[in-house]
């Protein structure tokens, strides 16, 4: 498609954007659709974060505090569902949407109308799943992982609506992944090689992979649950021939890849930051796609590990753990790569720099915590505590979430031309850092010492850890508060003295860098050609 | 717009067969596991189809397995359901005969099903019951008590490393759910 | 402010090796069975390794944020692959993780092993209680929450096992091997006790088995490991290990409130032994 001749350009640079709402409803424009993706991941960042401080301030006392148990059950539903669904993976796929074609030489998506539908599926998707809050009868109150025969025989109503609003969100993520599938492959500008993409395109490409292997198997396992509870059949029932471990392994053969969906754009992103700040290109370029790819792979193969309590025979629980543990190969490779990357450069400490900084202490803790979880006879004790809880947290919040972040920081100047403050850049990252190790790390002892997840009161010996785990949560959820601020104000305010220029960053490579900043509404309409 | 490669016409009709294709295929799936499961044996933990002695099956008397029994009675089902013997020692390739105890004192007549369950996961493809009550769903009326069959054996590939295996069964009420079979299974006894 | 990372790193690897004492209360505890002692040196040696390699990979990494700073003068140094340095940090972790999972295979291999039990003890999960059986002494009850409501609402003040009391416990004798079946009646519960280093979901129409060996006389508590609906964090499990004469004592006084069931069903029992004697002696089958 790239050898199309280029028509339409020369009339559009004339009227720009329409203007209103109507520009925003049919717009088919990837920088407009990644606003859209960006923008609504913002607002359920803190619906989603809101629910989250409800949860903490449950836990605060041993006793009851706020919440009833039932409601409490509701709010960790939701606060995983949002968090998964209407966080991460909106905000990768905006990324996404914004950047790959920027990053490829390539004037848009090679689905651009398609591209406008995946993105105004997913506010359908979570008004039907909110607006279960508001219905008589309990909101879906299983967990984010909702188990049978919890959700089908003893689901409240409103689960038929959570289903529904699962199918709209898992339609959304595999058209998007599809178009970024054709656009990677079709629309890369001449000269742009494969070995030459910014690891983010090479990450977004697994991950589209990914994404359409198992984005169906969820649709088909929550289809299964519908039938269950409405149609009759026993897939997960005992009583009707069926099993409630087969919606288990359903379920995470979906759920495995799932996390690796919402953390390999994030490797993408770190792998372009940290070059750029360390003023040296990444170290073992090839051995960071092979690993990336090499992760996905693995992905596939391991998600019985979520598993190994159920009454598994030991041969399964042993391939499990060791196909588990070997993940942490290409991971560690990447870790050291990162590091080696940074060692001997020439290092500054911007914003981006310090979101990435803090990913790679993070993460790099929450990846020894799940080594240790692989491990079948510890995670016996492990398994439904709160030490899986630090896990996820630590690989998901400052994991996922702070390459989200370091990459809005990385990206925002280019996308609007302003400059954003550094300083307050700086109290958001460091007050988030506080505020995220505070909540998170007690949670590991916690977990040990025998606290389960998902209860609203707890015995007494573990009051102290909780309570400090809330502080933590506030400052850390108030801290965003700091980067709201920051991206209304890039994006709304023109301070002639904030401009950015083209290049932004000293020591940015990349076909993006060589775009004006702000981005103009159309670019590359004439494809570039790379050397 | 350059010529597309393939018509629009022609497109559409590929796309359509595919999901037709995919339609029949997943019809199609249904004698397709039947298939599977009966060449590969994969029974598994919800066995309760009848297995077959394979000719010139040998008995293992060098080894014995000890079986233990195990019932439970899911729900509110006011049924009383034991085993006539807690445990049995079996040597592998060897048939061996249990009955099971049910009487309903619900106050009116139900259907129940009992479904089995073996552990340790390794032993449960190789417990085969090939006469058993819970094949099919069990009709009682009113009051009615009666001495519930299985007949199985141990695989003598079963790995020499199992030595005890538990078989369970659950007992369901199945009233709102009865199927189109027989009512009971050969060899129930019933007691007056 | 540049010291502020190397603090807030240094702070929290601190916080993770303080704690190498199973009773301090923020670690898996040591506990009483055979396997929560394997499954403790386990963890530590999992524990141990991460560390291991958090301190090599994060002690080169504070020094490069240190030493290679811009704001020092310093220029990059252009190298950015190596493959003998690739093919090391490749195959050195892998060799650790075959270090630690032998031993996780072994204690894996001990934990499937439930043979040879002296007692075999039948759990059933409920929303949301548990089911005790005592399968070869004919004794079962349920065990409910003992804290009460007005505890949970903060209108009483709080015992120190609040949410882990209930009003009958299970009781086991020490140094004997029990076998454990558990299943459910209803939805996925799981049947946890840290210091018996056991965790085993209980599902619905299906039998799990485990097994414990306790080695010290006490009471140990748990709690339900799967979230099973509304009141999923009220119902505890509390097991007493106790001498083997204690014991006996036990099963006595419960078998007296137990003797008019079980003497009903041993009636019935004889009355169908006796229909399927006279049945096998007609067809001359066989049973055992």
């Amino acid at each position: 498609m790239s050898d199309t001749t280029v028509d339409h350009a020369h009339h559009d640079d004339h009227h720009g954007p329409e203007k209103g709402f109507k520009r925003w409803l049919f717009t088919t424009n990837h920088k407009d659709i990644g606003t859209l993706y960006l923008t609504f991941s913002l607002i359920m960042l803190f619906i989603g974060g809101a629910m989250a401080l409800l949860i903490r301030v449950e836990l605060f006392e041993p006793g009851k505090v706020l919440l009833n148990p039932e409601f409490f059950n509701q709010m960790t539903t939701m606060h995983g569902l949002i968090m998964v669904f209407g966080v991460i993976m909106p905000a990768m796929a905006g990324l996404a949407n914004w950047m790959i074609p920027m990053m490829i030489g390539a004037p848009d998506m090679a689905l651009p109308r398609l591209n406008n539908w995946s993105f105004w599926l997913l506010p359908f998707a979570f008004t039907m799943l909110m607006s279960t809050m508001f219905m008589s009868g309990p909101a879906p109150d299983f967990g984010w992982t909702f188990y049978a025969p919890l959700s089908t025989l003893y689901g409240p109503k409103s689960t038929d609506f959570f289903i529904f609003s699962i199918h709209m969100m898992g339609a959304s993520s595999i058209l998007a992944a599809l178009n970024i599938v054709v656009t990677i492959f079709n629309m890369r500008a001449p000269g742009m090689t494969w070995f030459k993409l910014p690891l983010f395109v090479w990450s977004w490409l697994v991950t589209a992979f990914l994404l359409l292997a198992v984005m169906p198997v969820l649709a088909g396992c929550v289809t299964m649950m519908l039938m269950d509870r409405h149609f009759h059949t026993s897939f997960f029932n005992a009583a009707g021939g069926g099993d409630p471990i087969l919606f288990q392994h359903i379920f995470w053969f979906f759920g495995h890849p799932e996390v690796y969906i919402l953390i390999l754009p994030g490797f993408g992103i770190i792998s372009d930051i940290i070059p750029t700040f360390s003023r040296k290109p990444l170290f073992g370029y090839r051995f960071m796609v092979y690993a990336t790819a090499l992760i996905a792979f693995l992905g596939y193969i391991v998600w019985a590990h979520h598993m190994f309590t159920t009454g598994a025979p030991f041969f399964a629980q042993l391939f499990f753990m060791y196909a588990t543990m070997l993940i942490a190969v290409p991971t560690g490779i990447k870790v050291f790569n990162w590091v080696a990357t940074i060692f001997k450069g020439s290092l500054t400490f911007e914003t981006p720099m310090l979101f990435a900084l803090g990913f790679l202490v993070m993460f790099t803790m929450g990846g020894f915590s799940g080594l240790m979880l692989a491990l079948v006879p510890a995670d016996y004790q492990y398994r439904d505590s709160y030490f899986v809880v630090a896990h996820f947290h630590y690989v998901l919040v400052s994991g996922s979430l702070f390459t989200i972040l370091a990459g809005i920081y990385y990206w925002l100047p280019k996308w609007t031309g302003q400059m954003y403050s550094e300083r307050l850049g700086q109290w958001h990252f460091w007050l988030s850092v506080i505020g995220m190790n505070l909540a998170f790390l007690p949670m590991h002892f916690l977990g040990l010492a025998g606290m389960p997840r998902r209860i609203p009161d707890y015995a007494l010996q573990f009051t102290d850890f909780n309570q400090i785990c809330t502080i933590g949560a506030f400052i850390f959820g108030f801290a965003q508060l700091i980067f709201l601020y920051v991206v209304v104000k890039a994006c709304f305010y023109r301070e002639s003295d904030r401009k950015a220029t083209s290049q932004v960053w000293e020591g940015a490579r990349g076909l993006e860098w060589t775009l004006p900043s702000p981005t103009p509404y159309h670019t590359f309409e004439t494809i570039p050609v790379v050397h | 717009m350059s010529k597309p490669r393939i018509s629009h016409k022609r497109l559409t009709l590929i796309l359509m067969c595919g999901v037709v294709f995919m339609f029949i295929f997943c019809y199609l799936l249904v004698p397709f596991y039947q298939l599977i499961c009966k060449k590969t044996g994969f029974n598994g933990k919800g066995a309760i189809s009848a297995a077959k002695v394979a000719p010139g099956m040998q008995i293992d008397y060098s080894r014995k397995i000890k079986v233990d029994f195990a019932t439970t009675i899911n729900g509110a089902l006011s049924f009383k359901f034991l085993p006539l013997q807690r445990h049995l020692e079996i040597h592998p390739g060897e048939v061996k005969l249990i009955y099971f105890y049910a009487e309903n004192t619900t106050g009116k007549e139900m259907t129940v099903q009992a479904i089995p369950s073996i552990t340790p996961m390794d032993a449960a493809r190789f417990l085969k019951k090939t006469e058993c009550f819970c094949f099919t769903q069990q009709y009682f009326f009113k009051n009615e008590k009666a001495d519930m069959p299985v007949y199985f054996f141990v695989d003598p590939a079963i790995s020499k490393d199992i030595k005890e295996i538990t078989l369970s069964y659950t007992l369901f009420d199945v009233t709102h759910y009865k199927k189109n079979q027989p009512h009971y299974a050969k060899g129930r006894i019933d007691l007056r | 402010m540049k010291n502020y990372g190397r603090f807030i790193v240094l702070l929290s690897l601190s916080l993770l090796t303080s704690l190498s004492y199973a009773t301090s209360g923020i670690n898996m505890p040591y506990g009483v069975s055979l396997l929560s002692h394997e499954i403790y040196y386990l963890h530590m040696a999992g524990f141990y390794v991460c560390c291991g390699i958090g301190a090599i990979v994060f002690s080169v990494l504070i020094y490069s944020l240190i030493k290679h700073r811009k704001s020092k003068g310093v220029k990059a140094v252009h190298f950015h692959e190596h493959l003998g340095v690739e093919i090391l940090w490749t195959t050195i972790p892998f060799l650790i993780l075959v270090a630690l999972a032998v031993p996780a295979t072994i204690v894996l291999k001990h934990i499937h092993n439930t043979d040879q039990s002296a007692l075999t003890l039948k759990i059933t999960g409920y929303q949301w209680k548990w089911k005790y059986e005592y399968l070869d002494q004919n004794i079962s009850f349920f065990s409910n929450l003992a804290t009460t409501q007005e505890q949970i609402n903060n209108n009483a003040p709080k015992n120190p096992w609040f949410l882990l009391e209930v009003d009958n416990e299970v009781v086991v004798p020490v140094n004997t091997k029990v076998k454990l079946l558990i299943t459910a009646d209803d939805v996925v519960h799981s049947w946890w006790v840290p210091e018996l280093g056991i965790k085993q979901d209980a599902i619905p129409g299906f039998i799990n088995e485990n097994w414990f060996y306790i080695t010290k006389p006490g009471t140990y508590r748990g709690q339900c490991g799967e979230l099973c609906g509304m009141n999923h964090g009220f119902m505890p499990i509390v097991v007493k290990a106790v001498s083997q004469t204690e014991f006996n004592q036990w099963v006595n006084a419960h078998q007296k409130l137990a003797y008019k069931k079980r003497h009903d069903d041993a009636v019935t029992l004889q009355k169908a032994h006796a229909a399927i004697h006279h049945l096998t002696l007609k067809n001359g089958g066989g049973l055992s």
